[in-house]
């Protein structure tokens, strides 16, 4: 399943792309896609960091399941105001 | 009203948003680029967002708002972009029968939106050198809603 997953702030500059191509395995959830992108860009957190990821405009957990088409965002630490 | 937007923000777009007759009170917050971190020299801030999810998480802070405090006008725009300092980079307004809910509805809502709401900033030093703020914070977790008392900076 090829999914695309676009990066924000901090992880657009490290990770040199605003938006990137992912294959996964069909029922893969939102920690099987991290993997995936902690391979392709080990640079993008520090490994104790938990990286936050949006689907479809909401918070996820590791164990939500992704589907083909989903919208997928990584998060970084928010600093507004 | 819930907005990302790059224009300058002025206030009346927010107070206007929540203002009505049985208002006793519109608390009204600005939040503005400050010209140091901590002792150094900041030239200016950069901020970006993810403008749909943004707005979204801002509607359920007024959600959270209307749970808690029965108010049910609160309105919030963020900009984007290169800021000077001085310049408004947030407002919020909360229109309420009182004073004393307004002004801890509207402190809830500045605290949830630093919690919640994607959006980020960039240092930019007087040598030029720019920074993310919190880069790697490790308490960063999925934030969802939750009731307990939220951080603040």
């Amino acid at each position: 399943m090829e999914l695309s997953v676009r990066f924000f702030a901090l992880y657009r500059e490290r990770a040199g792309c605003s938006v990137t191509g992912v294959s996964v395995e069909p029922g893969a959830t939102v920690a099987d896609l991290l993997n995936t992108v902690r391979e392709q860009f080990p640079r993008l957190a520090p490994p104790d960091v938990q990286i936050v990821v949006a689907v479809n405009e909401e918070y996820a957990e590791p164990d939500t399941p992704l589907s083909a088409g989903d919208e997928i965002c990584l998060i970084p630490p928010v600093s507004g105001g | 009203m819930f907005k990302i937007t790059t224009e300058v923000i002025t206030g009346a777009e927010v107070r206007e948003a929540v203002e009505g007759p049985d208002a006793g009170a519109v608390v009204l917050f600005f939040g503005t680029v400050r010209n140091n971190t901590d002792g150094r020299v900041v030239r200016c801030l950069e901020y970006e967002a993810y403008p749909p999810m943004a707005e979204k998480k801002m509607a359920e802070i007024a959600q959270e708002i209307s749970e808690k405090w029965g108010l049910d006008r609160v309105a919030m725009v963020h900009r984007v972009g290169k800021l000077e300092i001085g310049e408004v980079s947030v407002a919020v307004a909360v229109a309420s029968p009182h004073r004393k809910d307004g002004f801890e509805a509207c402190k809830y809502a500045m605290d949830r939106l630093k919690q919640i709401v994607p959006i980020w900033k960039r240092e930019v030093w007087a040598d030029g050198e720019t920074e993310w703020v919190k880069p790697d914070a490790v308490f960063f977790d999925a934030p969802k809603p939750h009731k307990t008392a939220p951080q603040t900076d």
